[in-house]
């Protein structure tokens, strides 16, 4: 066995590894699966940059901002959570988990109210090519957010089992892991949708 | 607490890095624009991916699977433009 004390941090729980890159490998094909969207978005940028000028200036870039800030709060406390469940405290994780979820719905609330904005001037999926990729790159995005939400509410329903301690969290960490390319990709989406046309 | 000091700060550098990507799209750099807000959004993803994600303590192993489909990545996005670009 060569595979000893790389890490500094953290508790070795049997499996944490391969469980590590297990995730790892299903984010691979979550970066191809936004990578062939990102693509379209590029490619399409190029030869029509006067139209993406004009129509992303109809996004709102506050609530695009606010969002952002929403977004990257919630990873703060999934963060926290983890650092939390790394020293055995179990109440700890159950609230950052908690307000990891909330924080979540807020970013769900933002983007209802952009969504039926838009719809209500007239701009759908079908409007032009920007708004076509603005609705199926923030949409397949909010679905990663909804799937999200789904594995951090059973992650806090194990946690108020009592599931994880200080040498047991793998779950939290592989959930924190997902929840945090959710983050990732939003990072990029919120620049090139918002910002830059 | 140490730990949980680190996050907060990266959370804090965060937001700054929002903000200013934010501020900066008001002025009009022209192509500069979409070149700042890529760098900035980079930093902040390699941020996120290095405390957050705490890619920092990993072994090499999980950071080969954690970079390899960057480079699937530019092979899609350099391969795609190779063609539309110089139709």
């Amino acid at each position: 066995m060569t595979e000893t004390n790389h890490s500094t941090t953290e508790h070795h729980a049997p499996g944490m590894e391969a469980a590590k890159l297990g995730i790892w490998t299903f984010l691979a094909t979550e970066v191809l699966l936004f990578g062939g969207l990102f693509t379209a978005y590029t490619v399409f940028r190029i030869r029509y940059p006067e139209l993406f000028h004009a129509e992303h200036l109809k996004l709102n870039r506050v609530l695009g901002l606010v969002n952002t800030g929403i977004l990257i709060t919630s990873s703060l406390t999934m963060a926290l959570g983890i650092a939390a469940i790394r020293q055995g405290k179990q109440k700890l994780l159950q609230r950052c988990l908690l307000l990891t979820i909330l924080l979540a719905g807020c970013f769900l609330g933002v983007k209802y109210l952009e969504y039926s904005e838009k719809f209500h001037h007239g701009l759908r999926p079908g409007t032009n090519l920007f708004f076509a990729l603005y609705f199926m790159m923030t949409g397949l995005h909010g679905l990663h957010v909804i799937g999200g939400m789904a594995v951090l509410a059973a992650m806090l329903i194990m946690a108020r089992q009592g599931r994880f301690s200080e040498d047991y969290h793998t779950p939290v960490e592989i959930s924190g892991l997902y929840w945090h390319f959710v983050d990732l990709v939003w990072i990029y989406l919120f620049p090139l949708l918002y910002l830059t046309g | 607490m140490a730990s949980y000091r680190i996050y907060i700060i990266i959370w804090g550098a965060l937001l700054v890095l929002t903000g200013v990507t934010w501020g900066v799209s008001y002025i009009n750099l022209g192509m500069g624009n979409v070149a700042v807000a890529l760098l900035i959004a980079s930093v902040k993803a390699s941020l996120v991916a290095l405390f957050f994600m705490h890619l920092r303590y990993e072994s090499k192993l999980v950071w080969a699977f954690a970079l390899f489909p960057l480079f699937f990545l530019a092979l899609i996005i350099g391969g795609t433009l190779s063609d539309t670009l110089f139709r």
